[in-house]
């Protein structure tokens, strides 16, 4: 996943300058950053001025900049933006307009009825078209309560006349449901309403996923998120921010999914709590959105309030054919004041998994080879977008063999599934990564859901009935959270998942990407 | 907070609280009717009992933060909660308390809520050997839960607080919380999440009696003759007491009754 760019912009500067460069807001292409730089932290690693900072051009409302205020960090600059102050420090609490909000099946009818129960029978939500309601957690089931909640949702979202909704009735064929999406977190980004400078808040942990986009995003429960319904704001406390510079090459065996295990094995399963989490730094700025998301995906597993990456001309390019709405994106300013600044040179990392039961509980692959497994799960909103399959794909187009565990593969929305079907993988001759899962002895790829990440309702696809050893693109690894209790997970990248399938053990990826 | 928690317990709550300058009688009527809960009709009576108490007028406040302030400011609540203790670890996770499975039930239709009491800490594993709520049973004997690092870490569930509370849980005291789940928690009034200043879970074991004094911010535990103290509750405190943030605005006059 490394942009062979990056190697050469990240071989000019031994020092920090490149990533403590803070962006004007909505220019320039990626290659006239460093001329922008400045040296903030640069007397930890480098002494040498290497560029010194362009004068500002643009207009810009102090509210964004607070050029000539206390610095503040990105997502300082968010808060005072959709509160309307000029003005905010970690700790403040203070009423947020909310950009979008996002429902799910499974905590939607809950927010609903809070909602109803506050607001009136007859009330509406503050604006339609800044709710997004998303069916994916318990889709393809026969459970009659799941099912009658995806259709609460759906009769709300119809009385509401809601804009966004992404509706499937057909659960025997997901693909006559062309409203369908799957996965919130990824279709939220697929479909263009993930904005930077914006606040995203969602009733599932995982919308700090968005933070890859430059903007405010949490996870916050149904009694919130009735009130948002109502009002369209949220009383929030403003974070303090924990920096992450990511510094290095990346090497061809690493994903981002090492990085957010290293951090949080780091920091622990309570290190960044009520905190943001800034990643920055030449090999953040490498990533594509996709391996972003998986970054920001997990900082809840770290206690996290947000995560968030700036954004750059990836993030532009991204969202070029997305989204039509404007979008102002901030920066954290060079007098920006965090918690605390840690420094990871990515070229010396090694594949990595968290052990059971625990998403801090660290180990490198390779260590754990003796660990005999019974199955490979790819999927979820962590590791089940088109990259995770390309890059899955691309060990065992590597290897040649064929899987000896049994291997279950859910894209996480319809687009990823068609991606898996149609997209060539690299290197392959033209082949999809469906066609090298299927030589490989993978199962076919599945209906496009949250599928067993957390386990939920007892016929969900590939849940795990029985105590079993499970390697696993997800997200968490806390006792029963695919199912059965006494289950073990071990969290990894898709290139070690692939590999640890290859095995029957858990597997450093470079067995077979050498 | 259940009716069979009360019971059980003497949930005592003063009737000469100080503050309630924003408070009003007719307000905190309607605010309570919408009560689905054994456990908010408990706090309904007991809230009652301090807003008779007070008899100024309403002050309208523009935000939860003035008004949580000036409430904590001018207060102590005199809540105390009496019972048996649960005793879990570190980094109890929503999965553990309620596991995804249940998340079916839908918190906000009576007859679900109570459903989720039955399943309370079912995902705790089988070295747990003492069953929280017995099967059968919606709600659990023991009304204090107490544990370590991180409780509720994980996902954004409200069930998890909702479950909880259904089963008849006051209050859970930990060394620290997840964000998210410490704001359900107020957010809902299902439960109070109180800090401790150390670590009790090592010192209390599952079935002991005790007590907890909010206002003296303590945990008295019967069984072993120990007291310990506890972090102060704070601007959460009235949230919670009022039944959670709508009860808790609509009393304070931030929102229309």
């Amino acid at each position: 996943m490394v942009i062979s760019s990056m190697a050469a912009s990240s071989a000019i500067s031994s020092s920090s300058s490149l990533f403590v460069s803070q962006k004007d807001a909505g220019v320039s292409p990626f290659s006239t950053q460093s001329s922008k730089s400045i040296q903030i932290s640069q007397k930890k690693v480098s002494r040498k001025i290497v560029s010194v900072m362009a004068p500002r051009q643009s207009e810009r409302k102090p509210s964004t900049t607070g050029s000539v205020k206390t610095g503040m960090t990105m997502t300082e600059k968010i808060f005072t933006k959709s509160s309307e102050k000029s003005q905010l420090s970690p700790g403040e609490n203070v009423w947020v307009n909310v950009d979008v909000l996002m429902t799910h099946d499974v905590c939607g009818p809950g927010a609903i009825g809070i909602f109803k129960k506050e607001f009136g029978s007859d009330a509406k939500v503050w604006d339609r078209e800044k709710v997004v309601i998303i069916p994916d957690h318990y889709i393809f089931t026969s459970d009659e309560r799941a099912n009658r909640n995806v259709d609460i949702i759906r009769d709300f979202s119809n009385e509401q006349n809601i804009k966004y909704f992404y509706d499937i009735k057909d659960l025997g064929n997901f693909k006559a449901n062309p409203d369908y999406k799957g996965v919130c977190h990824v279709a939220l980004a697929q479909e263009g309403h993930c904005r930077p400078g914006e606040v995203l808040l969602g009733t599932d942990s995982h919308t700090c996923t968005a933070g890859a986009f430059g903007q405010f995003a949490t996870g916050i429960g149904n009694t919130d998120a009735g009130f948002v319904l109502g009002t369209g704001k949220l009383l929030l406390k403003v974070p303090p921010t924990l920096r992450f510079v990511l510094d290095g090459e990346m090497p061809n065996y690493l994903l981002a999914k090492d990085l957010i295990l290293q951090i949080i094995g780091e920091i622990s399963v309570s290190g960044a709590t009520y905190k943001a989490m800034e990643f920055v730094g030449s090999t953040v700025e490498s990533l594509t959105m996709e391996e972003r998301m998986t970054l920001c995906n997990m900082v809840v597993e770290a206690g996290g309030k947000n995560g968030i990456v700036p954004a750059d001309a990836t993030t532009f390019k991204y969202l070029e054919d997305k989204t039509s709405l404007p979008y102002e994106p901030v920066y954290s300013d060079d007098q920006a004041r965090f918690l605390a600044e840690y420094r990871i040179d990515v070229s010396k990392l090694e594949p990595l998994v968290a052990k059971p039961h625990s998403p801090d509980n660290r180990g490198l692959a390779r260590e754990c080879k003796d660990v005999k497994i019974d199955r490979v799960y790819i999927g979820s909103c962590t590791g089940g977008k088109t990259e995770d399959f390309l890059a899955a794909a691309k060990v065992f187009l590597a290897s040649g063999k064929k899987v000896k565990v049994p291997t279950f593969l859910v894209p996480a929305t319809q687009k990823v599934w068609m991606d898996v079907y149609t997209l060539p993988v690299p290197g392959s001759g033209g082949k999809t990564c469906s066609q090298i899962f299927e030589e490989a002895g993978c199962d076919a790829p599945a209906s496009p859901s949250c599928g067993a990440c957390l386990g939920g309702p007892k016929d969900t696809y590939a849940r795990m009935n029985e105590a079993q050893v499970c390697v696993s693109t997800t997200n968490r690894n806390f006792p029963g959270r695919m199912g059965h209790k006494e289950g073990q997970v071990y969290l990894a990248s898709p290139y070690t998942a692939a590999a640890s399938a290859l095995t029957g053990f858990v597997t450093d990826p470079r067995d077979f990407l050498r | 907070m259940a009716a069979a928690a009360s019971l059980a317990n003497p949930t005592t709550f003063a009737s000469s609280l100080p503050h309630g300058h924003h408070h009003q009688a007719s307000v905190s009527v309607s605010t309570f009717s919408f009560s689905n809960s054994r456990k908010q009709r408990s706090f309904k009576s007991l809230i009652s009992q301090s807003i008779l108490a007070s008899t100024s007028p309403v002050t309208r406040h523009t935000s939860i933060v003035a008004a949580a302030t000036s409430d904590s400011s001018s207060s102590g609540s005199a809540t105390s909660f009496h019972g048996l203790c649960y005793v879990v670890g570190d980094n109890i996770d929503t999965d553990q308390i309620i596991p995804a499975e249940y998340l079916t039930l839908v918190p906000s239709k009576p007859d679900e809520y109570k459903k989720l009491g039955s399943y309370a800490l079912i995902g705790l594993p089988a070295s747990y050997e003492t069953r929280f709520v017995e099967p059968g049973e919606y709600q659990s004997k023991y009304s204090i839960i107490i544990g370590g690092d991180n409780f509720g870490c994980g996902s954004s569930r409200e069930h998890a607080p909702v479950a909880l509370g259904a089963a008849g849980v006051a209050a859970v005291v930990a060394e620290s919380y997840a964000r998210i789940f410490f704001r359900n928690s107020v957010a809902t009034g299902e439960v109070y999440p109180l800090e401790s200043e150390g670590r009790i879970c090592e010192e209390c074991k599952t079935g002991d009696t005790v007590t907890i004094e909010l206002a003296q911010s303590l945990l008295i535990n019967h069984t072993t003759g120990k007291e310990y103290k506890l972090k102060p509750i704070g601007d959460a405190g009235p949230v919670i007491e009022a039944g959670g943030i709508f009860a808790y605005a609509r009393k304070a006059g931030m929102i229309p009754a």
